[in-house]
């Protein structure tokens, strides 16, 4: 595929990759956050961990929707799908993630809940227009790539005058998670070390370079904001160590083929005129944070799920044995997990990291690499 | 969540859609979120939507600087 292949080239990795070691000075240690998960997958899918020189460390870092979503959240999405009437469209991603009493939509369905699986927004509204007498509800979660792609359908849905759709709106914000790790009580006791972030390529693509700035201004942190390629990645790791051995921090753009340092104005504009702040929101892992959640405006509260089925907040506590909480900090690997691979696999998982495709014990188990650090360590 | 794709775009429709090509597969996608896509263009899809237009000037700056790096000392 054009724009694929290129950039996955074995020859020019090979260069990348000497160029990476030798940017890596012997005397330091660098502890770099990958902070989406879909990067986490592309270094563990090409075997990029194995190409790091030893005092290069890699901290995986909480971008993945599916996996900080809390389980009330998605107790109430499933809890929802059993109201007679109703019909809950949603990401394929969500579908197997234990719920409340481990129980997830995809069970959900099996039990008689109605929930459709969808690929995109249009396909949840033209669910909607086609099935009158139902009522739809779209389960709309991720970070800014996201997020402007569900404001689309709530504004065609106004426009069209669609009645009998609505909105669970859990869209979250990349600058709160990243205020969160940096501020965290683990990062200030040195139990979390970020040096410097590769930051995610296609949040930027909307939200542009820079909600970055101040990360790198204030906490001295410097960012390269990466394609999803190893090519990309085996670069932007490079350019951040190039940073810090100068001292510098800053935000750079390794991804200049498809981010712009504006970003998407017009996707901007669109989130800015259907989405407001939540005044806080509850995240798994990192706890509940202020204004680092989005909600649909007054003017379009009719579209709100929330409202429309008074749906009530639920807290409900991650399994005991599951450790996705601080996997999803960068505190634990998810080797370090006591039931990963074990209790918790794909096929009966305890916590959403291990079931979402952008989890990072899903890389680790898909890629073979708990294999290959048990063997380490043995 | 954030997978995206670079696809070309193959046909504009008059419904602010567009039929791409990704890799042999060709599907409809919604221009809602983006200005000026023409047929021929790259854009970045993601869950039914066009993010963005790919860059292919930039795109190839960042292939001769993948080249560059070839000659590193090993």
């Amino acid at each position: 595929m054009k724009y694929v292949d290129e950039f996955r080239d074995g020859e020019a990795a090979k260069g990348l990759t000497r160029a990476l070691q030798a940017a890596a000075l012997p005397h330091r240690e660098y502890h770099l956050m990958e902070f989406c998960g879909g990067h986490t997958h592309s270094l563990c899918r090409y075997g990029l961990l194995d190409l790091l020189p030893p005092n290069v460390k890699m901290v995986h870092g909480p971008g993945c929707p599916v996996c900080v979503l809390p389980i009330g959240r998605l107790a109430q999405a499933i809890r929802l799908a059993f109201r007679p009437g109703v019909t809950l469209c949603t990401y394929g991603d969500l579908m197997r993630v234990p719920g409340k009493d481990r129980l997830s939509l995809l069970q959900a369905k099996a039990q008689g809940a109605h929930v459709k699986m969808v690929f995109s927004s249009q396909d949840a509204l033209a669910y909607a227009r086609a099935h009158p007498n139902e009522e739809v509800v779209f389960f709309a979660i991720g970070f800014e790539t996201t997020t402007p792609t569900t404001c689309a359908a709530v504004q065609q849905a106004k426009a069209l005058g669609v009645k009998n759709l609505s909105f669970l709106i859990n869209h979250v914000l990349t600058p709160s998670a990243i205020d969160a790790i940096l501020g965290s009580s683990e990062a200030r006791r040195g139990q979390i070390r970020v040096d410097g972030f590769i930051g995610p390529g296609h949040v930027s693509t909307i939200i542009g370079l820079e909600p970055y700035r101040r990360f790198a201004r204030d906490a001295k942190t410097p960012i390269v904001i990466a394609g999803f390629e190893p090519l990309d990645l085996l670069q932007a790791m490079t350019m951040l160590l190039q940073q810090l051995n100068d001292g510098r921090a800053e935000v750079e753009n390794q991804y200049t083929r498809a981010v712009q340092s504006e970003g998407n104005r017009k996707a901007q504009a669109l989130v800015e005129a259907t989405l407001e702040l939540r005044d806080e929101f509850a995240w798994r892992g990192l706890g509940t944070l202020p204004k680092s959640a989005l909600k649909l405006r007054p003017e379009l509260r009719e579209f709100d799920a929330e409202l429309r089925f008074d749906l009530a907040d639920e807290h409900v506590p991650d399994h005991k044995a599951c450790a996705c909480g601080d996997i999803l900090k960068g505190l634990k690997r998810p080797t370090d997990c006591p039931i990963f691979g074990t209790a918790c696999t794909p096929d009966s998982p305890m916590g959403s990291c291990m079931v979402s495709p952008e989890g990072s014990c899903a890389a680790y188990w898909q890629y073979g690499r708990h294999r290959q650090e048990q063997r380490r360590s043995a | 969540m954030c997978l995206a794709l670079p696809a070309k775009v193959t046909t504009l429709n008059d419904d602010g859609t567009a039929t791409v090509d990704l890799g042999g597969v060709r599907q409809r996608i919604s221009l809602a979120l983006v200005d000026g896509v023409g047929v021929g263009d790259f854009v970045v899809i993601h869950v039914g939507y066009a993010l963005s237009r790919l860059d292919a000037q930039e795109a190839e700056r960042t292939l001769a600087l993948f080249a560059s790096q070839q000659g590193g000392a090993p």
